[in-house]
């Protein structure tokens, strides 16, 4: 079955019916018609960009240009885990404890998957390696922004009970252990829950996207099944890596709660 | 002879101080609010970047591991926090005649943390402390929310585990009666110095 190529036409029909949206809001006084269209026309320019790059990177497969290119996903994921932090730590750790738990989550999972599962060649063949990470990076991120986010917020709130922890001579360890066990949790929660509404309640966006590019649907499900477990596998490794750096960072050397490390 | 010591002990709005408290002592600290006597206290019990050292007995701070050394200078701050249901879960071991001399039934380590009054937070909060047989006692207010029954309890409580020698205490009071009270010697803050407490 061959791709059903989409014309300009085609697309300026959707776009119409987001102006028509903006009309509408603007007749109803929503007061939304502005962000709606900054936003629709800020989606358009990134998508053809995005294809633009993607199009020169798959006929070049230039190891360095895809590196590059990893890396500045890599770059914005962690920064991303650390703007939606309310108290996040101040200096090199709010960015370092965001990026390097972003890099266990994705990166290692997109080459393990790479590796063993796919086995393309080259192993950074782009049209493999760029889209897995995309779906990585943008899945996992979200737990491991929750998990850290609950951590400090925790820690923040409940400062009293770990310090009277502390005063009876617990560990810093055994005093933070409820807290981050807590934000684990969170952090797991909605992948959880998106692995067991997968094909019931919603119909997964990478499958939906092969089926409607002709794969057979068999074929869609393996893939996308492949991507919810890594998915799964990679926000809990980098859920543990992101907590357990955050709670290690909450105490200095003569374990004091250091409060003062979040701003 | 020197139990306790502070050498050069600098905390936050204080200036550094030298302070030396005998085994079985209790030295009692006074001074308006903000002035730093509980920042001291937290610091003494290594809760806040400090300079300076501070030893009990042979432990020096700075060379103790800090849980190690929270369990020899046990702090009991001014307002209490509880991290588990029941009061028992906070307590290393039972001891009803620890309790009976605070005023509770044996049951009271029954009890749900959430439904105790704040002044039976703070009886238990001492009960907790003692349990684990500090050699130093940061008292932060300990009496503040409490009646007169309990404050005689709590006084007579802690001068009897003082009077086995192997402990001092170093007690924050607002009250000038209670301070004479209970301390063979006193100190007040005043601009940032310790200077001792002359009681008529």
């Amino acid at each position: 079955m061959d791709l059903i190529q989409l014309t300009p036409l085609d697309l300026s029909i959707a776009a119409l019916l987001v102006l028509g949206l903006g009309v509408i809001s603007w007749r109803m006084h929503l007061g939304v018609e502005r962000r709606l269209l900054i936003a629709a026309s800020r989606s358009v320019i990134q998508l053809t960009l995005l294809g633009l790059v993607l199009k020169t990177l798959f006929e070049q497969s230039n190891p360095i240009l895809i590196g590059v290119i990893v890396l500045f996903m890599l770059g914005m994921a962690g920064y991303e885990v650390m703007a939606r932090q309310e108290r996040r730590f101040s200096g090199i750790w709010g960015m370092g404890i965001g990026t390097f738990s972003m890099f266990i989550s994705s990166f290692s999972m997109t080459l393990l998957a790479l590796h063993l599962v796919v086995r393309v060649e080259p192993w950074y063949t782009p049209q493999y390696l760029i889209p897995l990470l995309g779906m990585l990076l943008g899945n996992t991120m979200s737990g491991m922004a929750i998990a850290l986010d609950n951590l400090t917020q925790g820690a923040w709130q409940q400062r009293g009970t770990i310090e009277a922890r502390l005063m009876l001579g617990h560990s810093w360890d055994h005093a933070i252990r409820d807290l981050r066990r807590r934000a684990l949790r969170s952090g797991l929660i909605p992948i959880i829950n998106a692995m067991a509404a997968a094909g019931v309640v919603s119909l997964p966006g990478m499958m939906t996207g092969q089926i409607l590019a002709g794969s057979p649907p068999l074929e869609a499900a393996k893939y996308q099944i492949m991507i919810l477990l890594l998915i799964a596998a990679g926000t809990g490794l980098g859920a543990i890596a992101a907590v357990t750096l955050g709670a290690f960072r909450l105490f200095d050397k003569r374990q004091r709660l250091r409060l003062d490390r979040l701003k | 002879m020197a139990y306790f010591q502070l050498i050069r002990f600098k905390s936050l709005n204080l200036e550094p101080i030298d302070l030396t408290i005998a085994a079985g002592e209790c030295v009692t600290l006074g001074g308006p609010s903000g002035c730093g006597k509980s920042l001291l206290l937290r610091a003494i019990a290594d809760l806040d970047p400090h300079e300076g050292e501070a030893s009990i007995g042979e432990c020096v701070q700075s060379l103790t591991a800090p849980p190690e050394w929270r369990r020899l200078a046990g702090l009991l701050s001014a307002e209490s926090y509880w991290w588990a249901d029941r009061v028992r879960d906070h307590l290393p071991y039972s001891d009803p005649d620890l309790l009976a001399s605070l005023g509770f039934p044996e049951v009271a380590a029954e009890w749900e943390v959430s439904r105790l009054s704040s002044g039976e937070r703070q009886r238990l909060a001492l009960a907790r402390l003692l349990l684990g047989k500090p050699k130093l006692l940061l008292l932060d207010e300990p009496t503040a929310n409490l009646d007169q029954v309990s404050i005689g309890r709590v006084e007579h409580l802690i001068k009897e585990y003082l009077n086995n020698g192997r402990s001092a205490a170093l007690w924050v009071s607002h009250d000038p009666q209670q301070r004479k009270r209970v301390g063979e010697r006193g100190f007040q803050i005043e601009n940032g110095q310790l200077v001792p407490e002359i009681w008529i």
